[in-house]
C-alpha cells in the first residue's frame, strides 16, 4: 500500500519499482501443462505470485443455422474469491466479464483456432470449445497471465473420442491435438503519471492512470486492442504502448 | 456374487494417493491443497474480518461461512456450470457444520471467516476433501482451534465395507448396489462431525463402516499435521 | 505423574496432546482436556516453568492494549474518527484522546485527521465486543506526512523491531530513512533518497522471510553493508532506542 501517488511515480521516474524491476520488467512466468486430469487441455501459469488457471472442455452440438460449417469458441472468467480479498462470491464482475472478452477477442480475432476445422458433421454436428479462466492468487496484472493461460491450455487440448455422434469420456482423449493456428499474447502496458511500466503488482494496480491492453501475433501484427482507464492516452503515447507490448509479446511467446 | 476385486486394484481400507500441502495461496491469511486420488482440493481462508452486511453481525460470536465451488473444468464429464447450484450450497453448509465444533468464534464476534473450497479436478469425495482440506486452510489462519478435522467417504460396494470410493465405484453395478458414506471425525474425541448416506445399508454395515472411517481418519491427521508442521519448519528457533 | 509430551520451541497443530497430568497449566492457545493439556492453535509451544502457551506464526493481527498501530482514518464523525487498523476491527480515536491542544467545539475536524490520514496511535482499550479506543496522546505519536506504507506478517513485527529496538535501528542508520512499525504489521518508510527507501523495504521483507533462522542479525548487518556500500558501527545498535515503544 503507498500513502503517495506521487511517490510511485517519482520513483518510476528513476527507474525505480517497489521490488526492484525496472518500468520495463515482466516478472518470472511459468507455464505448465495438463494440470488437471478433468478437462481436455489444461494450464497453469504463475506470473510473479499471480496464479491463474485456464482449462478447456470441448462440447458438441449442433451449429448456428447461419454457420452451419463452423464450430463455436468461448472463454470464461471466474475472479475467484479465494484469490484476492476484494473478490466477492456471486454473478461475474465488471472486471471478470473485461478479462473474458478482451481474451476471448484476442483468441477470435487471430483465428488461432480455426472454426472451420470444427466440423464434425456438415450442418448437424460441430465442436464448440469451451476455455475458462479461474484466478488462484491476484498479485497484479490478472488479465495477461490469463490470456497466455487460455492460449497454453488450447495448444494442451486433445480432442475426445465421439461415439455415435456423443463424447465417450470413459474411452479417453484421442492422440489428435486441437489445431492452433496462430499464437496470440495480450500484453497490458500501464500508465500512471507519465510512465508507462508492465505488469504491476496489486500496489501499482490500485495507482493506475490508464492501460492498453495489445494483442499481437508472430508476425507482429495486431488484432485486438483495449483501453482501459479513467484516463485518455496520447497518440503518442499508444505508439510507444503498442512497441512495449509487441516487444514482450515476442518474448513471453518463447515462454509457452 | 461378490465384489472381490476393487476396480482399481486397491486393498477394501486402503485410501487412494494423498498429498497435501499448506499455504498455497499467497493473498490469503491460511490456505492449502489436499489431493486424494484425483480428486484435488484447494481452500483459502479470508479472516477474521468484517462482517458486512451489518445486520448479520453477532455481538456474541463470530461466523463461519464455507463456499464449495467447482470449477468449470474439474467435472468428471461434461463442463459444470459456473455459478453454483443447490449441491453447492448444500455441501457448503454440511462441510461448515463439520469444522463449526473446532472452531472458537468466541475469538471473533461481530466478524467472519470464509472458506472458499475450489476443485480443478474431482473423481468423488470432494466434500470430504473439502473438510480436511480446509481444516488444514483454517489451521493455517492462525485460528483457535481445539482440534483438526478429518473427512474420508466409506460405503459399501455390492457385500464389502470399503474406504475411499472413487467415481467408478460409486457408479458399480451390481445386484446389492452401492452406498456412500462421507464421515468427517475430530480426531481427539472421535467424535462424528459430518455424516451422510446414500444407499441401502443395514445397521451393521454402517457401524462397521464407521470403524473403518475411524481409522482412515486417524491416518488423515497425521498427514494434515505433516503438511502444517512442514510449512513452518525451516528452524524453530 | 505430570509430564511434557512434546518438546518446547517445536512446531504444534491444534488438537496436540502438549503434556499429561495435573501440574501444568494451559494459558493462550492451549487447554485442558481431563488429563491432557492440548494445543488450541498452530503455533509454538511456549513452556515457562509450568505454564504452557503458544506463540502464534500466522493469522490476522488482532488489537491489543497497549500495542501502538499505524492506522487510517475512514471515517470523521461528530465525535471523533473511526480508524482502519489492518484487523477485523475499526477504532474510534475520540475528540478527548486526539491532542494535548485545545479542539473547539464545532471545529473541522477533518483539518485535524482528514480521510485516508494514517496516524500512528497507541491502543488504549478493547472490549470483549473488540471495541477500540485509541489515544494519540503520547510520545511519538502522530500523523504521517509523505512516505510510504508497506505490509508485514504482523507476527514478524518483534523481528523487526529487534531487541530494545536494535533491528529497526540498524535499518535506520544504514539506509537514512525514517522507520515506524505498527505492531498491526504496517510499517511506514520516508526518505529523501527513493533507492535507500527501497533497500530499507528490502531488508524489512528479508527479515519477515527469514525471521525465524538463527544468526539473522549479522545476516541483515552483512545485506545492509553490501547494499549501502557503507559500514555499519556496532555501538550505534546498542544505544539507540525505537522512538516508540514497543
Amino acid at each position: 500500500m503507498i500513502i503517495d501517488k506521487k511517490k510511485i511515480i517519482d520513483m518510476m521516474g528513476k527507474g525505480l519499482r517497489l521490488d526492484g524491476r525496472k518500468a520495463d520488467e515482466f516478472r518470472k512466468i511459468k507455464v505448465e501443462y495438463g494440470i488437471t486430469k478433468s478437462a481436455e487441455g489444461s494450464s497453469r501459469v504463475t506470473l510473479g505470485d499471480t496464479v491463474v488457471l485456464a482449462g478447456v472442455k470441448m462440447e458438441v452440438a449442433k451449429p448456428y443455422p447461419d454457420t452451419p460449417d463452423q464450430g463455436g469458441l468461448m472463454v470464461g472468467a471466474e475472479l475467484l474469491p479465494m484469490s484476492s480479498p476484494e473478490f466477492e462470491s456471486g454473478p461475474p464482475s465488471d472486471w471478470a466479464v473485461e478479462v473474458a472478452r478482451v481474451v476471448d477477442r484476442g483468441v477470435r480475432e487471430s483465428h488461432a483456432i480455426d472454426v472451420k476445422n470444427l466440423v464434425v458433421k456438415k450442418g448437424e454436428l460441430v465442436w464448440n470449445v469451451i476455455v475458462d479462466i479461474v484466478t488462484i492468487n491476484d498479485a497484479g496484472n490478472i488479465l495477461d497471465a490469463s490470456a497466455v493461460a487460455v492460449l497454453a491450455a488450447l495448444k494442451d487440448t486433445k480432442l475426445p473420442k465421439l461415439e455415435k455422434d456423443i463424447i465417450d469420456y470413459k474411452a479417453g482423449l484421442t492422440k489428435e491435438k486441437l489445431p492452433v493456428k496462430e499464437l496470440p499474447i495480450a500484453v497490458t502496458v500501464y500508465k500512471i503519471g507519465k510512465e508507462l511500466f508492465v505488469d504491476p503488482t496489486n500496489d501499482e494496480e490500485k495507482q493506475i492512470d490508464a492501460r492498453l491492453t495489445v494483442t499481437s501475433i508472430e508476425d507482429g501484427s495486431l488484432c485486438s486492442l483495449q483501453k482501459g482507464g479513467e484516463s485518455p492516452l496520447s497518440v503518442e503515447e499508444i505508439d510507444k504502448m503498442i512497441d512495449i507490448a509487441i516487444k514482450h509479446a515476442k518474448s513471453l511467446r518463447k515462454d509457452l | 456374487m461378490s465384489y472381490k476385486k476393487r476396480v482399481d486394484g486397491r486393498k477394501f481400507d486402503e485410501t487412494r494417493p494423498v498429498e497435501a500441502e499448506v499455504g498455497v495461496v499467497k493473498r490469503a491469511d491460511g490456505s492449502a491443497r489436499f489431493k486424494i486420488g484425483q480428486t484435488e482440493a484447494w481452500a483459502a481462508v479470508y479472516g477474521p474480518r468484517e462482517l458486512v452486511p451489518r445486520f448479520m453481525q453477532n455481538p456474541q460470536k463470530g461466523i463461519l461461512r464455507v463456499h464449495y465451488n467447482m470449477m468449470p473444468f474439474s467435472g468428471h464429464g461434461n463442463r459444470v456450470r459456473p455459478g453454483g447450484n443447490r449441491r453447492s450450497k448444500e455441501l457448503g453448509m454440511v462441510i461448515r457444520d463439520s469444522l463449526l465444533p473446532v472452531i472458537n468464534l468466541n475469538d471473533f464476534p461481530n466478524a467472519v471467516v470464509d472458506v472458499f473450497i475450489e476443485f480443478p479436478q474431482t473423481d468423488a469425495g470432494t466434500r470430504c476433501a473439502a473438510v480436511t482440506c480446509a481444516a488444514m486452510a483454517l489451521a493455517d489462519a492462525g485460528l483457535l482451534m481445539s482440534d483438526m478435522v478429518s473427512a474420508i467417504a466409506v460405503g459399501r460396494v455390492d457385500d464389502k465395507i470399503v474406504a475411499d470410493l472413487n467415481y467408478d465405484e460409486e457408479a458399480f453395478e451390481c445386484d446389492a448396489g452401492v452406498t456412500d458414506i462421507p464421515v468427517a471425525i475430530i480426531p481427539s474425541t472421535g467424535e462424528v462431525s459430518l455424516l451422510q448416506m446414500d444407499g441401502i445399508t443395514t445397521k451393521k454395515q454402517l457401524f462397521e463402516a464407521l470403524e473403518l472411517a475411524k481409522d482412515v481418519s486417524k491416518k488423515l491427521y497425521e498427514v494434515q499435521k505433516s503438511a502444517l508442521k512442514k510449512k513452518y519448519k525451516v528452524s524453530e528457533a | 505423574m505430570s509430564e511434557l509430551k512434546t518438546k518446547e520451541k517445536t512446531i504444534v497443530v491444534p488438537g496436540e496432546i502438549l503434556a499429561t497430568g495435573m501440574d501444568y497449566l494451559p494459558s493462550y492457545g492451549t487447554y485442558r482436556e481431563g488429563d491432557h493439556i492440548r494445543a488450541g492453535k498452530l503455533g509454538i509451544l511456549n513452556v515457562d516453568g509450568k505454564v504452557l502457551k503458544i506463540t502464534s506464526i500466522s493469522g490476522r493481527y488482532m488489537p491489543k492494549r497497549g500495542d501502538t498501530i499505524i492506522g487510517k482514518v475512514i471515517d470523521v464523525t461528530m465525535n471523533g474518527w473511526r480508524v482502519e487498523t489492518n484487523s477485523p476491527y475499526s477504532a474510534m480515536l475520540m475528540l478527548k484522546d486526539a491532542s494535548n491542544e485545545f479542539i473547539e467545539k464545532g471545529a473541522n475536524l477533518t483539518r485535524i485527521f482528514n480521510f485516508d490520514d494514517y496516524i500512528v496511535c497507541g491502543i488504549t482499550s478493547v472490549s470483549s465486543q473488540k471495541l477500540i479506543d485509541l489515544t494519540m496522546k503520547a510520545p511519538g505519536l502522530r500523523k504521517l506526512r509523505g512516505g510510504q506504507i508497506i505490509e508485514v506478517n504482523t507476527h514478524k513485527v518483534p523481528r523487526i523491531i529487534g531487541k530494545n529496538g536494535s533491528m529497526v535501528s540498524m535499518i535506520k542508520q544504514a539506509t537514512g530513512c525514517s522507520i515506524i512499525v505498527g505492531q498491526n504489521g504496517w510499517v511506514w518508510l520516508n526518505s529523501e533518497d527513493a533507492k535507500m527507501e527501497l533497500i530499507a523495504i528490502e531488508t524489512i521483507k528479508k527479515i519477515e522471510a527469514e525471521a525465524t533462522q538463527s544468526g539473522l542479525t549479522d545476516r541483515i548487518k552483512e545485506f545492509l553493508e553490501k547494499k549501502t556500500g557503507k559500514k555499519i558501527e556496532a555501538t550505534v545498535i546498542h544505544n539507540e532506542q525505537q522512538e516508540v515503544s514497543q
